[in-house]
């Protein structure tokens, strides 16, 4: 075993044992910090895929906006931190199935992809990851319209945002 | 020869070379002296952040006309150790309906954001931690960790002093992220990279002679990042006691502070690193890598040196103007500095450097002066009309 593999292997039992914290937890805030260890664990293992830009963007909008906006939400709209309900509901068997079905047929699809056995070549050094992104981004035979419906989808969910929450004086 | 030229890669080469001696496999070797080296970067940033306590009560006791600690050692420079002393023997005390964990663990993140930025500070060609191709984003994540532990600790404290503090500090700092991205944007057009070490070698005229009011408007941006005054909302003493470390005693209070002042020192660094060309210096980086950190510590000791200057000198700002001055003036006058570098970047690439030059400067001081004009203008009349309303109450 590689050292590269011993890193992934501690890095995905700490971001999924974090996950599950994250559901089984009572405490809302709780929840969200450990949603934040999640999710820094993604970045980890982004930046073990030599996606270094993914892993900084991850932690830079996940961490630093979502779950402080999360974090935020919750301390302003709930008086109390805890929830006292039923963790599950009668539904609980069929979800668990469902998730079981859903996990073996995504395992069979990606078994059956040739380069899921197959061993990732060493990236070069100078290889430009940012520049190629960059340059995908704004041409247009590339991910020109997805990224500009992307704008316009978000720049309409901001002005909806500021209509909602503003009060004519 | 060798030794001489690049000092700390001859003398890693040479603990692997005993590692592997001792039958360790390579890429194990390689391992435990990347630990090594983390392990000696923190100590000697620790050693230096005690230093900086002394720097600091110096400066502002010259700013308040007194002497400051001069009583332990030549120039009181002995007190710092003893404040640290004193932190460590302190009872360290935790808050009744504290939120164990996430008290405990805040001061940690806090310090840990301020040392994971040192990673890709590159204090010589050669001595950086990693280059990273994206050196500008990393920075904004590290802060994005920071802004996370304040939150932490104004919630876990179970009080609600602390609770406000935290609210209008985290408030400050995402927004106050905003015009931070977007003027390092600047210095990214310039010089055509994110990575650290790409910037500082292409500041062949320093950028601040480039983008004068990117340079400016990065430090009120840096200021307020890190929470100092005028923008110390957080911990604003004669409201809110202390902030969001009101409940923290001894050490643990000593990890904010410490961290504060760390930042402190490291955004001067930063704005050292993108607008005074770094460790460049008139070829002195050339010629030893340590003469080259010695001038890169000399600029951030520099950087520092006005974040205190500002902050002994300015009183604090109220928060509504505070994110009004955010959102309604630095944001759009950083939005159009970039849009408009970016057009003039564009447009003067291929002509001289000194004319590329020359333009970049005239339209960074147009875009201030109208700026400052229309500011100007907006403000009048809204004085105009609140004395307008006070004479109306008057009358």
């Amino acid at each position: 075993m590689t050292i590269s593999q011993i890193i992934f292997l501690v890095v995905a039992g700490f971001t999924l044992a974090s996950a599950l914290m994250v559901v089984t937890t009572r405490n809302l805030i709780h929840a969200a910090l450990f949603l934040v260890a999640t999710l820094f664990g993604v970045a980890v293992v982004y930046a073990i895929l030599q996606a270094g830009f993914l892993a900084v963007v991850q932690v830079v909008i996940y961490i630093g906006a979502i779950a402080i906006l999360f974090i935020f939400a919750v301390m302003l709209t709930r008086r109390d931190m805890r929830d006292r309900g039923p963790q599950m509901n009668r539904m609980q068997w069929i979800g668990a199935l469902l998730a079981l079905l859903i996990f073996i047929g995504l395992s069979f699809l990606l078994s059956s992809w040739d380069g899921y056995s197959a061993v990732a070549q060493e990236m070069p050094a100078d290889f430009d990851t940012m520049g190629r992104l960059g340059e995908a981004l704004v041409s247009p035979d590339a991910y020109l319209l997805p990224f500009e419906v992307a704008s316009v989808l978000l720049l309409a969910a901001l002005v909806g945002a500021v209509y909602v929450a503003y009060t004519r004086r | 020869m060798e030794f001489w030229k690049d000092p700390l890669k001859a003398a890693a080469d040479w603990l692997a070379g005993i590692l592997v001696g001792w039958g360790l496999a390579s890429q194990v070797s390689q391992v435990i002296i990347a630990f090594l080296g983390v392990l000696i970067l923190i100590s000697l940033l620790m050693v230096l952040d005690i230093f900086l306590v002394w720097v600091e009560r110096k400066t502002v006791a010259r700013f308040q006309d007194r002497l400051g600690p001069n009583r332990l050692g030549p120039f009181g420079l002995i007190q710092p150790f003893a404040d640290i002393i004193k932190l460590l023997i302190k009872e360290d005390t935790t808050p009744g309906g504290a939120d164990k964990w996430v008290y405990n663990l805040a001061p940690v993140l806090s310090m840990m954001s301020v040392l994971m930025i040192w990673a890709i500070i590159p204090l010589a060609p050669t001595v950086v931690g990693v280059d990273l191709n994206v050196g500008i984003l990393y920075l904004i994540a590290a802060g994005a960790i920071g802004t996370l532990s304040i939150i932490m600790a104004g919630w876990s404290s179970n009080n609600k002093f602390a609770m406000i503090g935290a609210f209008r500090e985290v408030a400050i700092l995402v927004s106050f992220e905003i015009p931070m991205l977007t003027i390092l944007l600047i210095p990214t057009v310039l010089s055509g990279t994110m990575g650290i070490n790409g910037i500082i070698e292409s500041q062949s005229l320093w950028y601040v002679f480039l983008s004068p009011l990117g340079a400016l408007i990065f430090l009120i941006a840096a200021i307020a990042e890190l929470g100092r005054a005028p923008f110390d909302m957080g911990e604003a003493e004669s409201e809110l006691v202390a902030g969001y470390n009101i409940e923290y005693s001894g050490m643990k209070f000593g990890m904010f502070y410490a961290g504060e002042l760390l930042h402190a020192f490291t955004f001067g660094g930063f704005w050292a690193i993108f607008f005074f060309g770094g460790y460049r210096f008139f070829g002195l980086e050339k010629v030893h890598p340590f003469l080259a950190v010695a001038v890169l510590i000399f600029k951030a000791m520099l950087g520092y040196w006005v974040i205190m200057w500002v902050k002994y000198t300015l009183m604090r700002i109220r928060i509504d103007h505070m994110l009004a001055l955010n959102w309604k003036f630095l944001t759009p006058l950083a939005f159009i500095l970039l849009m408009a570098t970016a057009l003039t970047n564009a447009i003067l690439k291929n002509s001289s450097i000194l004319i590329y030059w020359a333009g970049m400067f005239i339209v960074n001081i147009i875009i201030a002066f109208v700026a400052l004009e229309i500011a100007r203008r907006v403000s009048t009349a809204q004085r105009a009309r609140l004395e307008g309303r006070k004479g109306a109450a008057a009358a």
